[in-house]
């Protein structure tokens, strides 16, 4: 143990009063392991169910993202044609996907679409990301009363710098991964905790100036959330 | 225009120079304690109450994000009982500080991190450096942090060479400006867009020259002058708004992207974080992550939120430091009264909701914590004299809206009392700072729903009475009892016994 550490260590303990030398406060210790939580652990509708994405869609909406409802079979012409170049000056598009993105999901993009893979062992720089369009992912879980998608880099989500980096990010979530609060999206998250997690409500945003709300800063300008069911 | 941001700073030789504001530009400069600068509350109240457009600027934020917080917090049916559960896990981390400090130690250091430990700031900023330097830096990229600002990180690096980029927008507005912030969540409050432009102009290089003042023009000008920074830095500098002991998991909550930028691309990371942002468990972040957002910009919840676990091996940093910082946060803890202030997750809904803060301003309070956390936590972490205390009508709106419910009003009634005892009192200063916050204040009065508010004093005075008499008020009651005792005030007030006497019939 460093000096450092031990000195602060002792310097709490005699805050406390449990460095020995005077005896515990009343309530110092007994306040421990008795947190009331009369909160809500979970919300009243199903994951997944028509509340629960309909209190979703009008988070999103509100938070300025762009929301489709696909069945699952129309997923892959919704997905070309949310890539697809859309000026006559940048008659290409790009594209980067997870290596562990599912296959069926693209097989509608067109010719006009470049579309590389990145992986933890095979990453792209930050520099090559800078000039690709846009990024395809899938998610993790979605919080309905919050409006929030959580990516945790598995496969099919990819490291956290592809949904960064490119202006256009486009995230499938599937109807079942949608929760109604966010204690049901923690306690899903908390299986894994030490995969890294972002966290999205809406696209990047400012209020620094006059609290006058700029969408699109540094982060995605641009947000699609595909809901399939 | 900027009477108040050019207002001579210097206190007991410490502020910055006088000469730092030349122009209607320039900030009040970085001050050399960034916990005790300025001029006194009273004087700086008094330039501040004079600076129609400071408090004009101030008047719009205030209101509206006040609305905000209000129309999400109202649409939460047990926003009461995450507040219970979130005041009372922190007080069992502080009960468990060094055990639960031990087991994020642990769980960092098993996922590939490096945690340091940092008596006070210097110690902090030498830390910081040397690993900058080992990785033969000369620029970092920056996450808007509370712990960085009150150890003054930047001026420390600059002294090495070092320059450190502040990326969230308002941070950078306050650093080109060579300013200080002024509230904690929205730091250039104190600048309209007008301003925010000129200084674009002036001090940012590649900025547009036919640049307007329209919010998002200005934020896309950021937005350029960040990108390459963000594309090349190699470090990275962030806080945490938490820390999960039990897996060891850091947690930085934002909105602009700037955080996941610095969190994600650069190399190394370095974490600089106080001591007393630890949570016990990872299912905590259940109860945080509710009340922080709707309580801090009145959003549902905030765009982005980034949790990290030490290293990802191929996935962000390969590189992660974490500094544990003291810095007087112990010297807080050991007062039993005034610990809970260390609760604070800086939400800032108090200084949005406080009179005070919404008439005088944030740099009025010398600190870079204002409003009326700042007021409590300021003196308590320097453990100096301090008038603080004072800018405040104990009106209780703070405690209202605080979502982990620390008794802001009690604590600055405590802090006054001891002010008195253990100074000898200086009741002209007191009476100086007091009379600035009624000033401020001074349309509490005139409004009822306020006034129920500061209805709430005699039940402050109950907590400091022994046996139904009070031997010692606060100044500028102490005035009063310094030749007789006041006797307990009843425990209701004839406006709640009415209430409740007429609901009963």
């Amino acid at each position: 143990m460093t000096d450092t550490k031990a000195e602060i260590l002792a310097r709490i303990r005699a805050a406390l009063g449990t460095d020995g030398g005077s005896a515990a406060p009343a309530g110092a210790t007994a306040a421990a392991g008795t947190v009331p939580r009369e909160y809500r652990s979970a919300g009243e509708h199903a994951p997944g169910s028509d509340v629960v994405l309909d209190l979703l869609i009008d988070r999103l909406v509100d938070y300025k993202a762009h929301v489709h409802r696909v069945p699952v079979a129309e997923l892959p012409a919704l997905l070309a044609r949310l890539v697809a170049p859309t000026t006559r000056e940048a008659p290409r598009g790009s594209v980067v996907v997870p290596h562990g993105l599912d296959g069926d999901w693209l097989s509608a993009l067109g010719d006009d679409v470049d579309v590389r893979t990145d992986s933890r062992d095979a990453p792209l720089s930050a520099a090559d990301l800078d000039e690709i369009d846009a990024v395809v992912t899938a998610a993790r879980v979605a919080v309905a009363e919050t409006g929030t998608i959580v990516l945790d880099g598995e496969p099919d989500q990819g490291r956290r710098a592809i949904s960064l980096v490119p202006d256009v990010h486009v995230c499938v979530v599937r109807a079942d991964q949608v929760v109604q609060t966010v204690p049901e999206a923690v306690r899903l998250l908390g299986r894994d905790p030490a995969r890294p997690l972002t966290w999205i409500s809406g696209p990047s945003a400012t209020s620094d100036i006059e609290l006058d709300r700029v969408e699109g800063v540094h982060g995605p300008r641009t947000l699609h959330v595909v809901l399939v069911s | 225009m900027s009477t108040f941001l050019g207002m001579p700073a210097a206190r007991d030789g410490r502020g910055p120079s006088p000469q730092a504001a030349p122009g209607t530009l320039s900030g009040i400069g970085r001050p050399e304690d960034p916990l005790h600068w300025g001029a006194s509350f009273p004087d700086a109240a008094r330039a501040a109450l004079d600076n129609g457009q400071l408090r004009r600027n101030l008047g719009k934020a205030t209101s509206t994000i006040r609305a905000k917080r209000a129309s999400v917090v109202g649409e939460v049916p047990d926003w009461e009982a995450l507040r219970d559960a979130g005041s009372a896990l922190k007080t069992d981390v502080m009960a468990r500080l060094p055990e639960l400090l031990e087991t994020l130690e642990r769980n960092v250091t098993a996922r590939g991190g490096v945690v340091h430990w940092a008596r006070d700031a210097a110690e902090a900023n030498r830390i910081v450096a040397g690993l900058v330097r080992a990785k033969e830096a000369d620029e970092v990229v920056k996450v808007k942090s509370m712990a960085t600002q009150e150890i003054g990180l930047n001026e420390a690096l600059a002294e090495e060479g070092i320059a450190a980029v502040e990326t969230d927008l308002a941070e950078l507005i306050v650093q080109l400006a060579d300013d200080m912030p002024s509230h904690i969540l929205v730091p250039a409050i104190h600048r309209n867009r007008t301003e925010i432009r000129d200084i674009f102009l002036e001090r940012m290089a590649d900025a547009p020259p036919d640049l307007t003042d329209v919010p998002r023009e200005l934020a896309m000008a950021a937005r350029a002058h960040l990108r390459r920074k963000f594309l090349s830095a190699k470090v990275a500098i962030s806080g945490a708004n938490f820390a999960v002991a039990d897996t060891g998991t850091l947690a930085v909550v934002e909105s602009e992207g700037n955080g996941r930028m610095c969190l994600t691309l650069p190399e190394t990371l370095i974490t600089v974080m106080g001591i007393e942002k630890l949570i016990p468990t990872f299912d905590d972040l259940e109860v945080f992550l509710q009340l922080l957002p709707r309580s801090s910009t009145g959003e549902r919840m905030n765009p982005y939120t980034s949790m990290w676990t030490g290293v990802t091996p191929g996935d962000g940093p390969s590189e992660f430091h974490l500094v544990l910082l003291d810095n007087g946060r112990t010297k807080v803890l050991a007062d039993e009264a005034g610990r809970s202030a260390l609760h604070c997750i800086r939400c800032s809904a108090c200084l949005n909701v406080c009179p005070v803060y919404e008439r005088v301003g944030g740099h009025a309070y010398g600190s870079v914590y204002p409003g009326p956390i700042g007021a409590i936590l300021t003196p308590q972490l320097t453990g100096e004299k301090s008038d603080l205390p004072y800018a405040s009508t104990l009106c209780g709106a703070c405690y209202e809206v605080c979502p982990v419910k620390i008794d802001i009003p009690s604590i600055l009634v405590e802090l006054r009392a001891r002010e008195v005892a253990l100074a000898g009192s200086s009741p002209d200063t007191a009476d100086r700072v007091w009379k600035a916050a009624m000033k401020a204040a001074s349309y509490a009065m005139a409004d009822g729903g306020r006034f129920r508010r500061a209805a709430r004093v005699p039940r402050l005075l109950r907590a400091i009475s022994r046996n139904g008499v009070i031997r010692r008020l606060p100044f500028p009651g102490s005035l009063w009892t310094r030749s007789r005792d006041l006797m307990e005030p009843p425990k209701q007030t004839f406006r709640d016994w009415w209430a409740e006497r007429e609901d009963g019939r």
